[in-house]
């Protein structure tokens, strides 16, 4: 029952600080002082409160666009095990619910840019789309063998199972896992070098060119949908990189939470040194990491 | 000391398919001197410690790791050339081909009558899968240096599959071959100057077009 409710409290209220601590990590490599790590929690907080503004040519299509999202993203994040712990919902089979939750999120965030009628957001629709079918197999390769190494179809098996023991006597195939989702986490997040989020130049932006009409809490709706989808992605990509499990829960809580921040560091470590790709290189990338991730599955399968 | 054979043969895969996916020459052949190093290092991994092997060892470093991948990259900044621009085939689709080639591979040493203790290792799936990438660098690269560096891939392969039979092969043998591996790169070294000089170019499917008139 605790579990639980630290579960939903850890979903609920920990996303924006993953990308408030991002960001300090940027301003640190670029020697600035940078915004305050609950800099996201102050943004979130101001768009609620504002009014909101619909473009007259939208339809409700554009106005369902983000609960839906959100709502996607929170049942995966109640699907997931954090830190070791089962996760909240779990049934036999539910690695194909998580992975569709995610394209239900995209498909709605997309129709809803479609549906503004805007040039700019119709290109950023095709070019999201594009990538994600492209990193879609990743995830889904990747699934199947750590289903395939847990004999189990329950994301609350298939997350917990890898173990110190199970690195040291299949590393090669958890290291290419581990390679591979992190691609995947950095394109499906729409962080460099697939694509720039502070980035406001409709000609080469992705992710953010499609909720450029939303405004008010319909973008703080967007914005919190984002940091949990990359909470929830980044739990998936820590369950599998640091089996550590102590047995104490509140110890195994800690060590999650600490290693979540861990990854932001890590990933505004990567949006600093690294230039975003230029757009007909992110296909290589992703097909790339298709590849890593289907490698790890032959390895185990023989 | 197998388990840890095994990861670096995984290895030698991955680098099998970077050197499929990237445009660079000097990238592709510091990969491919990676590779002779990992794999000058295999037969100490796999058999007891003797005087042959550590000659062996010492030999295969030398060679695949530094001469080979230095007359390579001197014939490239002769040539001017910092690039492989065009393939016959593009990068993704080779990759993508490479990564199947490389899953047959599996599926084919499956299939191969070894011997029982040969079989559940990653020698020759990894051998199968490296000699067709070295064949899929040889044929769908225009330029002269890929194909150089596609010969060596062929070559390391078949080195994979040697590494189990290192017990029962002498060393005048392995010397022998080796020995061939540099002079053939010497010379495919003096043919690409040779190309460059006289065409002011090294792509090859240029030359099907010489005729003497």
């Amino acid at each position: 029952m605790t579990d639980i409710i630290i579960h939903c409290a850890v979903a609920l209220l920990f996303p924006p600080l993953l990308l408030g601590v991002i960001g300090k990590t940027k301003a640190a490599f670029a020697g600035r002082v940078g915004a305050p790590y609950l800099q996201p929690y102050y943004d979130l907080i101001k768009l609620f409160r504002k009014g909101s503004v619909f473009s007259e040519t939208t339809t409700w299509v554009f106005r369902a666009g983000p609960v839906i999202t959100l709502s996607a993203t929170l049942i995966a994040a109640l699907l997931i095990p954090l830190g070791r712990h089962a996760a909240v919902i779990s049934f036999s089979g539910d690695l194909i619910l998580f992975a569709y939750l995610f394209g239900l999120s995209r498909f709605f965030t997309t129709i809803a840019a479609l549906d503004t009628g805007s040039s700019f957001e119709g290109m950023g629709a095709a070019r999201e789309v594009t990538f994600s079918c492209l990193a879609e197999p990743t995830l889904f390769f990747s699934l199947i063998t750590l289903a395939r190494m847990s004999r189990s179809l329950t994301l609350s098996n298939i997350l917990t199972h890898p173990t110190p023991a199970i690195w040291l006597a299949s590393g090669a195939s958890m290291l290419l896992l581990v390679g591979a989702l992190f691609i995947t986490l950095l394109a499906e997040n729409s962080r460099i070098p697939f694509d720039d989020p502070n980035t406001h130049l409709e000609l080469t932006m992705i992710h953010e060119v499609m909720v450029l009409d939303h405004s008010g809490p319909a973008f703080g709706i967007i914005l919190y949908g984002a940091a949990l989808k990359l909470f929830v992605l980044g739990a998936v990509f820590v369950n599998i990189a640091l089996p550590i499990a102590t047995g104490n829960p509140l110890i195994d809580w800690a060590i999650f939470i600490l290693a979540m921040l861990v990854l932001a560091v890590t990933i505004g470590t990567v949006e600093s040194v690294m230039a975003r790709l230029r757009l007909v290189r992110i296909p290589q990338l992703l097909v790339g990491a298709t590849i890593l991730s289907a490698f790890a599955l032959m390895l185990v399968l023989r | 000391m197998i388990v840890l054979a095994d990861q670096l043969l995984v290895l030698v895969m991955l680098i099998n398919l970077v050197m499929l996916g990237t445009s660079r020459l000097i990238f592709s052949i510091r990969a491919v001197a990676v590779q002779g190093v990992i794999l000058g290092v295999l037969p100490g991994l796999i058999h007891p410690f003797s005087f042959h092997l550590t000659v062996i060892t010492v030999v295969i470093i030398l060679a695949k790791g530094i001469i080979i991948p230095f007359l390579i990259s001197d014939a490239v900044r002769k040539a001017h050339i910092r690039r492989e621009v065009e393939p016959f085939i593009g990068y993704v689709p080779t990759l993508l081909i490479g990564a199947v080639f490389t899953a047959l591979s599996f599926a084919f040493a499956q299939n191969l009558p070894l011997a029982p203790e040969h079989k559940d290792l990653l020698f020759v799936p990894a051998s199968i899968a490296t000699l067709l990438t070295g064949f899929l660098l040889l044929t769908t690269r225009r330029k002269a240096i890929s194909q150089v560096i596609g010969y060596l891939v062929l070559e390391n392969g078949i080195f994979v599959f040697g590494l189990l039979l290192s017990e029962a092969m002498p060393a005048m043998v392995e010397a022998g071959a080796l020995l061939d591996l540099l002079v053939g790169i010497f010379i495919m070294g003096i043919v690409i100057n040779h190309i460059s000089r006289e065409f002011s170019s090294i792509d090859t499917s240029r030359l099907q077009t010489l005729k003497e008139e």
